[in-house]
């Protein structure tokens, strides 16, 4: 892994339409500000992950009790 | 051709029924080919099951069954992937997470599954939203909505 260090302020550009600045520290915040193409899917890695389990736990159902109820 | 789902048995479905999920979905990245199967004619729910693995079979729904005013803007390149025409080609599920009783069961609006009608290319989006309760929206039948 690539790593740079930087000052609020300041910005990294991954090639040549994306830029990163560090906007604000604050003790163990960092506040981040993107310029990317809106194609560009920017999500927090939780937040994947999430989605990612809930999946997962989705396929753990075996059977369709719960929707007798509906 | 004949699959093998989860919860139905062994179901027929139409070759040119077959969705395809050009990156799979999130956490089965190899799973990219599944049928849509409606559980019955009187329900909001379906089975998307894949095609190749029995055990790979979701639970989805209608979102607009749980929440009537569920909406969000498909991104272009979205559009793009899925060769998106017209809107009325474009059909929204969420997937479920079924638990022993429907009060504790949910759904994921969160990342819901788009699925191109025409072309039968689909994927999971993943919006762009803070509202992380839903990515696991209770199950009940929308007062204020249809349960169609």
């Amino acid at each position: 892994m690539l790593v740079l260090t930087r000052k609020p302020g300041e910005t990294l550009m991954l090639g040549e339409d994306i830029q990163v600045k560090i906007i604000s520290v604050d003790g163990d915040q960092v506040k981040i500000g993107i310029d990317a193409p809106r194609a560009l899917k920017i999500y927090r890695r939780e937040v994947y992950e999430a989605i990612q389990q809930e999946n997962k736990a989705a396929l753990e159902a075996s059977d369709l009790r719960a929707l007798k109820e509906w | 051709m004949n699959i093998q789902t989860k919860f139905l048995g062994a179901v027929d479905v139409k070759e040119e029924a077959i969705i395809t999920f050009p990156e799979g979905i999130p956490g089965f990245h190899d799973e990219t080919q599944f049928a849509l199967i409606p559980l019955n004619e009187t329900s909001p729910f379906l089975v998307l099951q894949s095609v190749k693995t029995e055990k790979v079979g979701f639970m989805v729904a209608t979102p607009y069954a749980f929440k009537a005013d569920y909406s969000f803007d498909l991104p272009q390149d979205d559009v793009v992937q899925l060769a998106i025409e017209q809107p009325e080609d474009v059909f929204v599920y969420g997937i479920l997470t079924l638990k022993d009783t429907l009060v504790e069961s949910t759904i994921n609006l969160l990342a819901p599954v788009v699925i191109n009608e025409k072309t039968k290319l689909a994927k999971q989006l993943v919006l762009p939203t803070e509202d992380e309760k839903l990515l696991r929206y209770p199950i009940k039948k929308a007062a204020e909505g249809s349960a169609k």
